[in-house]
Parts: structure tokens; sequence; C-alpha cells
């Protein structure tokens, strides 16, 4: 347990075979693009995220400064680049605020369901049995049922609705974990029932290993190929989720977070009476968000799938494709 | 149902001869599919029914702070909620399965009523935004795979993730903001105006599908404001999975734009495009049959921010107005009755599936 396994590394150096960095080199063309815009959006994200304190004139909750009260519902001016809200709030801040949220919301969400997902699939799907049976159907219905229904239901149940920023985070990110476990316990148990079958599995048992060994060393190592798709896919479910809850009002309370679907909520009789400004800007930082990801997430697919992928010379053709499957098989580790 | 007492081998679509071979597995996948339902919804509703109950009684959930303390343990006493939580979970089970959902608590109507009145709303606004996906996202995708790689495919392609990518709360905002408050062409919110809502009311047998009901008034006019109220609400929802199905259909046609009975047709000299209309068009709408089960889901989701946004009254809408006066029995009532819609819908879903494509039974 105690040795940490060397990595050898036949092709290339570390740098070329970490993850975003392989796929840059291999991308070609508008698929290069895509990857290239989605990574750009997702840095200034996580800037304005991590700068936030900086970046924005205002703090989130803020309402007045030494000349006095913001002012509700103000048209953008010097003072208020993006104007203000109906309760006062200053917009500009409060789109840049809410990135620093929404990462936390993502990162805790998309952490605790890749952790409890994976070792549940891996476990569930070698061991089997009547465990096995109830989860597979248990996660089918999850992964069936309206998610935000679920993650609104859990948020009741968390926190009672609104709540303060730790309780209100905390209570997103896990309605959001409920909704997210199925896909990756799907997606890992389903590889593990594969590997478990293969030889160099049958190899470790004959030679003694535990089943703790065989599940992490063996088999879990071998089933996260597709982890990273979900991965991205989930982050940017994670934000629309959130938005969702924000947006029915069972999210996080204004005076402790900034949250944009909180304050898309709110600007709905603004947008009837013409104010445009506290909806448009915490709208298009979601759709900027979870633009970027997706991009990024998407390029990523086509690259992993050689069907998908334009080449570099010439367009994909089926020999190509053929030859593309066979590198898949031989790269293949044990 | 007898049948499968007297012989689970026997085949159970009647059709005992003349049978082609393998075509007698359509009947039990069916009725396979038909037995799913039931632990999933069964799930489902024991999963509601224990997270509603980890935070305490609905009673003092609702009416809490507003009663003293021996009033609440009066209205709990009344409502049976001081009995053993097991008790109350067989006797809520065998109520959902009789179509008995309890009484809501804020304003004390049978929450199966509730159901009634608004559903027909919901699915009228998921009906109308599935036709907008499909109008939207199947030529668009045909057309994306057709120029695949061109400028033309990647623009396309990044419209398909901003319709993911936009909340259809926030594509609904911008919607009314432009059509309705800026330009004026269509209403802002609601159903339908004043006037055709008491044309509506006056109906004998109202069916809660205000299109139906518009056109039983017999006056067009109603019919062209109902209409003209579904469109924003129909486009943002819509464009959600439209954006789903564009990608879908693209990658199904590249798919099999590849496989070999397309390069025969090609070498016959068939013209791209109409290796694209007629040859790659069908075996690409397969798949699309087999995502409308989870995309209803989706679309349920999207709907209930949907209809706030746009103070559609369905579902969605009367959710989010329980939710807020925290009346968790009605709440868990929508909730049950949703994923009872899910579950059945995906099981048509299938079975259209299967009928189309043979290889999906097993």
């Amino acid at each position: 347990m105690a040795a940490t396994p060397v990595v050898v590394n036949p092709k290339g150096s570390l740098w070329s075979r970490l993850p975003l960095v392989k796929q840059l080199a291999q991308s070609v063309g508008l698929q290069r693009g895509m990857l290239v815009a989605g990574l750009v959006l997702v840095a200034l994200f996580l800037l304005t995220a991590a700068l936030a304190p900086l970046l924005a004139p205002y703090g989130f909750a803020q309402l007045r400064d030494e000349s006095g009260r913001f002012g509700s519902q103000q048209p953008p001016s010097a003072e208020h680049l993006f104007g203000t809200t109906v309760s006062g709030y200053d917009v500009l801040s409060r789109t840049i605020w809410g990135a620093q949220t929404a990462v936390l919301v993502i990162v805790v969400a998309v952490t605790m369901s890749l952790i409890i997902g994976v070792l549940l699939g891996v476990f569930s799907g070698y061991f089997g049995g009547t465990l096995d049976r109830i989860l597979v159907v248990v996660c089918d219905a999850i992964y069936a049922f309206p998610s935000l229904l679920l993650a609104i239901v859990m948020s009741i149940v968390i926190s009672g609705g609104q709540s303060s920023l730790l309780g209100g985070i905390m209570s997103a990110a896990i309605s959001i974990t409920v909704v997210f476990i199925p896909q990756y316990f799907r997606v890992v148990r389903a590889e593990t029932v594969r590997i478990k079958a293969e030889a160099f599995v049958e190899s470790a048992k004959v030679i003694g290993a535990s089943n703790m060994r065989i599940m992490f060393r063996h088999v879990l190592r071998n089933a996260t190929r597709t982890l990273p798709l979900i991965l991205t896919l989930n982050a940017s479910e994670a934000i629309l989720t959130l938005a969702g809850l924000g947006f029915v009002g069972f999210g996080i309370e204004p005076t402790s977070a900034a949250e944009w679907g909180y304050d898309l909520n709110r600007s709905i009789a603004d947008v009837s009476s013409g104010i445009w400004w506290t909806a448009l800007y915490p709208g298009l930082a979601i759709v900027l968000v979870v633009l970027g990801i997706t991009l990024v997430g998407e390029s990523l697919n086509d690259l992993a799938d050689p069907r998908l992928r334009t080449r570099h010379r010439a367009i994909a053709s089926p020999a190509a494709a053929a030859t593309a499957n066979e590198v898949d098989e031989l790269e293949k580790p044990e | 149902m007898t049948t499968t007492e007297i012989s689970p081998s026997a085949p159970l679509d009647g059709t005992t001869t003349e049978r082609v071979k393998g075509g007698g597995n359509l009947g039990r996948y069916i009725l396979v599919r038909l037995l799913l339902i039931i632990p999933t919804v069964f799930i489902l509703v024991t999963m509601v029914f224990i997270l509603m109950r980890l935070i305490g009684d609905p009673i003092t959930a609702s009416l809490g702070g507003r009663l003293s303390p021996d009033q609440l343990e009066e209205r709990k006493e009344a409502a049976g909620y001081n009995r053993p939580i097991w008790v109350q979970y067989v006797e809520y089970i065998g109520q959902v399965f009789t179509g008995n959902f309890g009484t809501t608590i804020s304003d004390n109507r049978p929450v199966s009523e509730v159901l009634l009145t608004y559903g027909g709303a919901t699915a009228e606004l998921v009906f109308y935004s599935l036709i907008v996906a499909f109008v939207v996202g199947i030529p668009l995708g045909l057309l994306a795979a057709y120029l695949r790689d061109r400028w033309q495919d990647a623009s396309l392609r990044v419209f398909a993730i901003l319709c993911y990518a936009t909340p259809v709360f926030f594509s609904g905002l911008l919607l009314k903001l432009v059509f309705s408050v800026w330009l004026g062409w269509l209403p802002v919110s609601g159903r339908a105006s004043t006037r055709t809502e008491l044309d509506l009311l006056l109906l004998d047998n109202p069916t809660g599908i205000y299109l139906i009901d518009a056109f039983r008034t017999g006056d067009m006019d109603n019919v062209w404001d109902v209409l003209a109220h579904a469109v924003l609400p129909a486009i943002a929802l819509g464009l959600l999975t439209a954006g789903v199905f564009l990608r879908l259909v693209r990658t199904n046609v590249i798919g099999t734009l590849g496989r070999e009975y397309i390069d025969s047709a090609r070498s016959r000299g068939v013209g791209e495009l109409r290796l694209v209309r007629k040859h790659a068009y069908k075996p690409a709408l397969i798949p699309i049959i087999t995502v409308i089960g989870l995309q209803i889901a989706l679309l349920l989701g999207g709907a209930v921010l949907t209809e706030t946004t746009f103070e559609w009254k369905g579902l969605g809408f009367i959710l989010v107005e329980y939710l807020s006066s925290r009346d968790f029995v009605a709440v868990q009532g929508i909730v049950a009755l949703l994923a009872v819609i899910v579950a059945v819908s995906n099981f048509i879903v299938d079975i259209i599936a299967a009928l189309i494509d043979p290889r999906v039974r097993y």
C-alpha cells in the first residue's frame, strides 16, 4: 500500500500528457477554436471569482456609501455601471460576487457527487448482489426524475428553504450532489462490471490480491475514462440548478451571498416595466459561464471520439477511424 | 393479466398464430416495461415522503408560529400526523395508488383537484415546447450535418450550446423584454387575456387545455389570443430541447453518412443534400425518440421555471406558490404526480422506440 506507483511514460513528457494540454495539441481548426474559447471563458470566470473583492466596486449586500443610499432601480450610470436592483443593490457588484458563490457551489457539489458516485459505482458493480440491484433501481429512478424538483425537495429538507452563506451554499451543493450521484454511479458501475470480467482482474485474483486492491488499483483506474466529460457537464448543470433554485426562491438569501438566480427572480417585475439592466447582467453571467464550461466539455468529447475528431490532414475517413480504434485498444493499460 | 398466471412463457399479445419469428417478444417487452413503472413510481414517492418528513410534520411547517402550540397539536391530531411514521407511510402509499394525494394545508383543497386544475396548463406548455423543439432542432441538425465543419456548422453548434447554456427563465425574460415590452407584439404574461378567460369560464366542461376550450367557444379571437400568449413561453422552453435535438441529429447523421449503404448510394450518383435528407435522416431519428423520455423530465423541470417567468398558471407555477407558503402536502402531491408522469412517458417512449427499431427489444 505504501509504495507509490512510479509513472512510467512511454509517450512523451508529463506536460504533453496532462489532460487539457494533450487535447489542445490534438485539436485543429474550429475544434481548437471552440476549446480555446471555452478555456478563456472558464479562466475569466475563475479569475472573477478569485478576485471578486478587488473587482467589485461595492459589497454584494451594500445599500449605501458615503454619498447616501444607492436608490432603487437606478439606470446604469458612472457610479453604478450596471445600475441598481429593485432592493437597491449594485448590479455590477452582485454579478461579480455571484461568480464566487457559483464556484463554491460547483466545487463542493461536483467533488461530493464524484466521490460518492464513484465509490458506490465501484462497490456496487464489483460485488453485485441485492444491494447492487437496489442501487441500480434507485439511481435509475432519480436519474429519470426532473432534477430541479429533486433539488428543491432536497433544499427544503436541508435548510427548510433560505439560509446563511455557508448553509445556503452547502444546501444548494448537497441538493445538486444528490441529483448527480446517479450519473457517476451508472457510468462507473457499467465500466466496473465490464472490467471485472477482463483477464487482468482474474490474474490479480489468482496472485491473491485483496478485493480492495483489485477494486482501486485494477478496476477503478480503468473505469474513469469518461469521468472528465461528465465532470464538465455536471459543473455547468450545477450552475443552472443553483440558478434555478435561486429563481424559485429556494436559494441563498441576498444578504448572505450574491446569487444570480435570485437576482433574476427579483427582476421579473422589472422586465415588465422595461427595466432591462437588472435581468441582463446576472443572466449573461450564467450564460457565459455555462457556455465556457460546455464548450470545453464538448470539445473534449469530440476529441475523445475518433468519428467526430477533425484530423490534422484529411477529414476522418472510415479507415482513419479504424486505426484510431486500434490505437484505443492498444492504449488500454496493464 | 390472467394469461400471465396460466403460463408465463406463452406469448402475451394473443397472436399465437402466424407469428413472425421473434415477433412475440414485443408483448413481453411491453409487459416488463409496464411492470417497471411500479417500482420507479414507488421509489420516487417513498423518497419524497421520507425526505419531506425528515423536517417534521407539514402542519408545523406551514402554520407554525401562526397558531398556538395547543392549536397545532389539535390540527396534527385531526390530520393524524402524531401516529407512528410507518402507519402514515402505508396509508399515504395506499392513497397515492388510489389517486388520493391528500388535502392542502394552506387553502384546504384536495391535492388531486389542484393537480387536475393546473395539470392541463403544464401539459399544454410542454406540448407546444416539444413542437418548437422539433421544428427548430431537426432541420437545423440536418443542416449542420450537411455543412459539416464549415462556419455554418460551427455557428449552429454554438447556437445549440447556447440553447442549453441559457436558463429558460433568462431566455424567457429576454424574449419578454424584446417582444412584449419593447416591440409590444405579444402579451407579457398569463395564458390568456381577461376577456378570453371569462369566455372560457362560461364553457360547460372546460378541459383546462385553453386551445381546445378556445376552439369550443367558436370565437377565433379567443384562439388567437390563447396562441399569442403561448408563443414566448413555448419558445423559451422549447429552445432548451431544440439544442439537444440539433446536436443529436447532427452527430447521428454524420455517423450514418459514414456507413456503407451511404457510400453505395453516393457511388450511384445521389447528391449530398439528397443523401442527408433521404438516406441518413431516418436512422438518425431513432435516438431522438429514445431521448424524448429524458427530455420530458427536463421539460417538466423547465416548465416550473418558465411558468414562474410568464405567470403561466400550471403545476410549476402553483408548486412555487405552495413552496413559498411552506405547504408541503401540496408540494409532495405535485412532485409525486410529476414522478408518475415521467415514469409513464418513459414507458410510452420505450414502447414507441421498440416498435420502430426491433433491435431495442431484448
